[in-house]
């Protein structure tokens, strides 16, 4: 079997960041944006495993486990969010709650 | 000595009260207040004066508090009072006095009769100040509070636009004189580091040669000052309109008291004015040159209050030509008798103005003097005192003024004819104004206005006889002037012909057989319509001999026409750059901040990858 090189890894976690940060941006929808914010966590996760795999270390792995169990708990509190969010205003349209004006 | 320092706060404090209870004051607690005040400070004047009769000292002067101190003279808050100003404060509170109670029943009617006996009061407040004043920023204090009030109650009647241009006309032509005036004492006190007036007139005297440059320019700066407070040319266009003000406040303002400050100002200052030949001379001539276009100005005139105004620039005319010729006292005895016969005319005119309706215009008169025959004797009484026929106090001033005029060296022959042409004319106009308001027939006016009903007759009369009984005994009272004015330079030697005193007294004679000829129309007038002929010479007289016209184009059609054309002003959008800068900011920073989490979230990002790219480039 032939190691993936760190390179190619890298490329694919960025490819990843990249969409997930587009979706946070773009999104209206903050179910969206709540899984895009998992797609870019998940982008990092990949890059500390791919780096955990190139040095031969566990502290990558450590790591991934780590952001897993954090994205876990952030997942749970945003999902009861957007529940409270829906029930209270029947939209999820993050435009139409934002009551910020500059 | 409190006697003196009180003397100007008594109608202070009636102006505060008429001022703050204003129209809850019926009318008998408003004029008891308004003219309280002023016999308070004329019976102080006369006491006064008494003490300094009767003390040997040449003045009595008392500090009241400390100003403030310039450089390393003090200037106080203080009075003082010489012969001189003896009797300014006589005139300005005794003549005050009677136009005051005149004044209360001349205006009863009107809804805001506390706020006119208030300005009434402030006016004499800032005149006592001017004329006690011991240092020139003190003197300045009330020449501008003599203007205020001026301003106030010639648009005291704010509600027609014609009496507001008057009122706004006076403000200004007089701010170009007290502007020289202001630029005049700012040199006296950077030269002299002094602006109290007797060490002033002592220390010029004492520091500077006879015809130095200096003593030049503030002397002219000076003589700007009293040529705009006194109406004479240049400066003399905002007198007839003032006319526009009630008829009390012609007579006290713009007859009796204010427009003499110019020549009390000169009187006062003659120490820097004895040292600059010239500008005496220039003094002279600006009265020569008043009196004649007064008196021309004169003839022409419809509206009775309009000749009175122009009289009185002729007047102040012979007061300033007696000051330039060296003749203090006389110029000073003039202001005084002419303070009384000119007060007895404008209030006359008032009570006949009063009795025809608010009518104005002579040649809408007529017939007077058998419909008003009280009214008719008292004018009569003040035109002749104006004409200077012998005997009456006119008769005395205008005589020591002429008399001095011809041997005098800054004066001269030229003025003295001058000053023979200007009473001229004042009999002629007199006759004139006479002939056509009160002999004849009446023209255009219905039923007289009886002034009883309205008017309290003991208020409305008492005052005129009083100072008619002045205008005529005037003359007799001796002023002694020898401790205040230097005693004057000696003649040049000039021989006097022997044919000039006669001539002299002999003018106004002149004057009344001319008219009585020339003006035969109006004296036989049978009661039908009468039209001053619209020649253009009258038109020219009437209108002032074109003066107004001149300033008009001259000087406020450009300054309006660059108002217009700058009215967004240049130099206001320089500043606005800044304005507009910062606004720039502003709007692109505030649309940053538009509360939407994806924008800033879009923004963090885009930072994060900017920031990362120069840090590894």
């Amino acid at each position: 079997m032939t190691a993936i090189p760190l390179n190619h890894v890298l490329i694919l976690a960025c490819i990843l960041f990249a969409i997930g940060f587009i979706g946070v941006v773009a999104r209206k929808n903050t179910l969206f944006i709540l899984m895009s914010l998992e797609v870019m966590l998940n982008a990092v996760g990949v890059a500390f495993i791919g780096a955990g795999s190139v040095w031969q270390q566990a502290d990558g792995q450590i790591m991934f486990i780590l952001i897993l169990s954090l994205a876990a708990a952030e997942v749970a509190i945003g999902l009861a969010l957007l529940i409270r969010m829906q029930r209270r205003y029947q939209s999820l349209d993050i435009d139409r709650l934002s009551e910020m004006r500059g | 000595m409190s006697l003196l320092a009180w003397l100007p706060f008594y109608p202070l404090i009636s102006f505060l009260c008429l001022i703050i209870f204003a129209r809850r004051l019926s009318w008998l607690q408003a004029s008891v207040l308004g003219i309280g005040g002023i016999a308070l400070s004329a019976v102080a004047s006369a006491l006064v004066i008494n003490q300094l009769i009767n003390t040997d000292a040449a003045f009595i002067s008392v500090k009241l508090w400390s100003w403030f101190s310039l450089g390393s003279s003090a200037v106080n808050f203080s009075f003082y009072l010489d012969a001189l100003s003896a009797v300014m404060i006589a005139v300005v509170s005794g003549v005050g006095l009677l136009i005051h109670a005149y004044a209360a029943a001349y205006m009863k009617n009107d809804e805001n009769f506390s706020r006119f006996m208030a300005y009434m009061n402030l006016f004499i407040v800032a005149m006592l100040i001017l004329v006690l004043a011991d240092n020139l920023v003190l003197l300045y204090l009330g020449w501008e509070g003599v203007g205020l009030c001026s301003f106030l109650l010639i648009g005291f009647w704010y509600r027609e636009k014609e009496n507001v241009l008057a009122a706004r006309k006076a403000f200004i032509v007089t701010r170009v004189g007290d502007t020289a005036m202001a630029i005049g004492l700012f040199l006296l006190f950077k030269s002299l580091g002094e602006l109290n007036i007797a060490a002033v007139n002592e220390s010029a005297a004492a520091l500077w040669q006879i015809g130095d440059e200096l003593t030049y320019w503030i002397a002219l700066l000076l003589l700007g000052g009293a040529v705009g407070k006194s109406a004479q040319l240049p400066l003399q266009t905002w007198l007839p309109d003032a006319m526009a003000g009630p008829t009390p406040v012609s007579a006290l303002i713009h007859a009796a008291t204010m427009v003499t400050a110019g020549v009390y100002l000169i009187a006062r200052m003659q120490g820097i004015f004895l040292l600059s030949p010239e500008v005496m001379s220039y003094v002279a001539w600006v009265g020569a040159l008043t009196l004649l276009l007064a008196g021309f100005a004169a003839l022409a005139q419809t509206d009775i209050k309009r000749v009175l105004a122009y009289s009185t620039m002729s007047q102040i005319g012979y007061m300033m030509l007696a000051l330039g010729a060296g003749a203090w006292s006389a110029g000073i005895f003039h202001l005084m008798t002419h303070a009384f016969f000119k007060a007895l005319l404008f209030l006359t005119a008032g009570s006949v103005i009063l009795a025809l309706h608010h009518q104005q215009d002579l040649f809408k008169m007529g017939g007077l003097l058998k419909k008003l025959p009280v009214e008719s004797g008292l004018f009569i009484v003040g035109l002749i005192c104006l004409m200077a026929l012998p005997g009456t106090s006119g008769f005395f001033s205008k005589e020591a003024i002429i008399a001095v005029l011809w041997s005098s060296p800054t004066a001269g022959p030229v003025l003295w004819w001058g000053a023979i042409l200007g009473a001229l004319l004042t009999s002629i106009y007199s006759c004139r104004l006479f002939f056509l308001g009160f002999l004849g027939k009446s023209r255009r006016y219905d039923k007289l206005h009886a002034l009883d009903d309205e008017h309290p007759r003991v208020l409305l009369r008492w005052p005129l006889f009083l100072l008619a009984l002045l205008s005529l005994l005037g003359g007799l009272i001796a002023l002694d002037f020898t401790a205040v004015f230097a005693a004057p330079s000696a003649g040049t030697g000039v021989q006097e012909p022997g044919w000039l005193h006669p001539l002299a007294i002999a003018t106004p004679f002149i004057g009344i057989a001319f008219s009585w000829f020339f003006f035969k129309d109006y004296r036989q007038n049978q009661g039908q319509e009468l039209a001053m002929k619209p020649r253009a010479l009258v038109r020219f007289c009437s209108g002032g001999l074109g003066f107004d016209r001149l300033y008009q184009a001259l000087l406020v059609r450009p300054y309006c026409f660059l108002a217009t054309v700058n009215r967004r002003d240049i130099i206001d959008q320089l500043i606005m750059l800044n304005g507009w800068y910062v606004r720039l900011w502003h709007d692109a920073l505030s649309a940053s901040q538009n509360g939407s989490l994806r924008w800033y979230a879009a923004g963090i990002g885009l930072a994060v990858v900017f920031l990362a790219g120069v840090i590894t480039l």
